[in-house]
């Protein structure tokens, strides 16, 4: 563990294609991505989203994270300081061919979305012999 | 019939005045820039915090993602709120990591509340990764209304 002081992460705000209808800011949500001899997981911190309002969609190979986090300052209260923002979760990721995108299971837990994506069966690598002719 | 404001139009024009103009907005923009990059006028420690109120309620929101109520502490001690906690990550250990964006480590953060509130009545509650600490106003903070009489 280090010693040195935990920061805010800074949100990174995503480009947005097209003008937004909506006056919040879409973040890039960070992510850690792992494997295991059977799974990738990818974890997603969002935090406000709870679990209805997160989709995970997978399209020609590309999955899309999205979440509506909640009002960082809900209407009928005033501000007195602000130190962070409240806007849409979205990134989008590639999904490699070995993961079987069928069998992916996403879970929200303390505003982290856990997606575990189990890989399609390896193919066994196939040594062909060649013949003398 | 137009009102024109009077101090909008000064009788003496003064010829450097489009310059001075210019250079009170390149001003600005220096300073927008400056609260960017630092943050507003916060620290920039973890967690990110805001504070509201109500009528009789003074909330502190935190932001934090991946942290359970069991890892956090939460103090209230005079006028100063005390957030410790920390915030860890479980993965196998026969993981390969492709990407690690997400910080882990403890954490300590004390603020001062703007407002006097009553100490016996704190509530905090944690959801989705936002901790909710609800202070009740002290009798002395919330607003009162003065009625008006007529003379």
């Amino acid at each position: 563990m280090s010693d040195k002081e935990m920061l805010i992460p800074n949100k990174q705000e995503a480009t947005q294609n097209g003008e937004p209808t909506r006056p919040e800011k879409q973040f890039v949500p960070a992510v850690d991505i792992y494997e295991t001899q059977m799974a990738v997981t990818v974890l997603a911190e969002m935090p406000g989203v709870d679990k209805d309002s997160v989709s995970v969609n997978i399209e020609d190979g590309a999955m899309t994270i999205r979440g509506q986090a909640q009002e960082a300052i809900p209407a009928g209260e005033t501000a007195l300081a602000q130190e962070y923002e409240s806007g849409q979760y979205f990134r989008s990721f590639t999904l490699s061919e070995t993961i079987a995108p069928e069998q992916i299971q996403a879970s929200m837990a303390d505003g982290i979305l856990t997606l575990v994506m189990p890989k399609a069966a390896p193919i066994s690598p196939q040594k062909i012999e060649v013949k003398e002719g | 019939m137009a009102i024109i404001r009077f101090s909008n139009y000064p009788f003496f024009r003064n010829p450097w005045m489009d310059l001075e103009k210019m250079r009170r907005e390149m001003d600005l923009l220096f300073q927008g820039m400056e609260r960017e990059r630092i943050g507003g006028h916060s620290t920039r420690i973890f967690p990110a915090l805001n504070i509201s109120e109500d009528s009789a309620h003074v909330y502190v929101r935190a932001e934090v993602p991946g942290v359970s109520g069991a890892d956090l502490s939460i103090f209230a001690e005079g006028e100063t709120l005390t957030i410790k906690g920390e915030k860890k990550i479980h993965s196998p250990d026969a993981a390969s990591y492709h990407r690690q964006e997400i910080e882990t480590g403890s954490f300590s953060k004390s603020i001062t509340l703007p407002v006097k509130v009553n100490m016996n009545q704190v509530e905090a509650v944690i959801k989705n990764g936002i901790l909710v600490v609800t202070f009740a106003k002290a009798e002395e903070a919330k607003p009162r209304q003065i009625k008006v009489n007529i003379a």
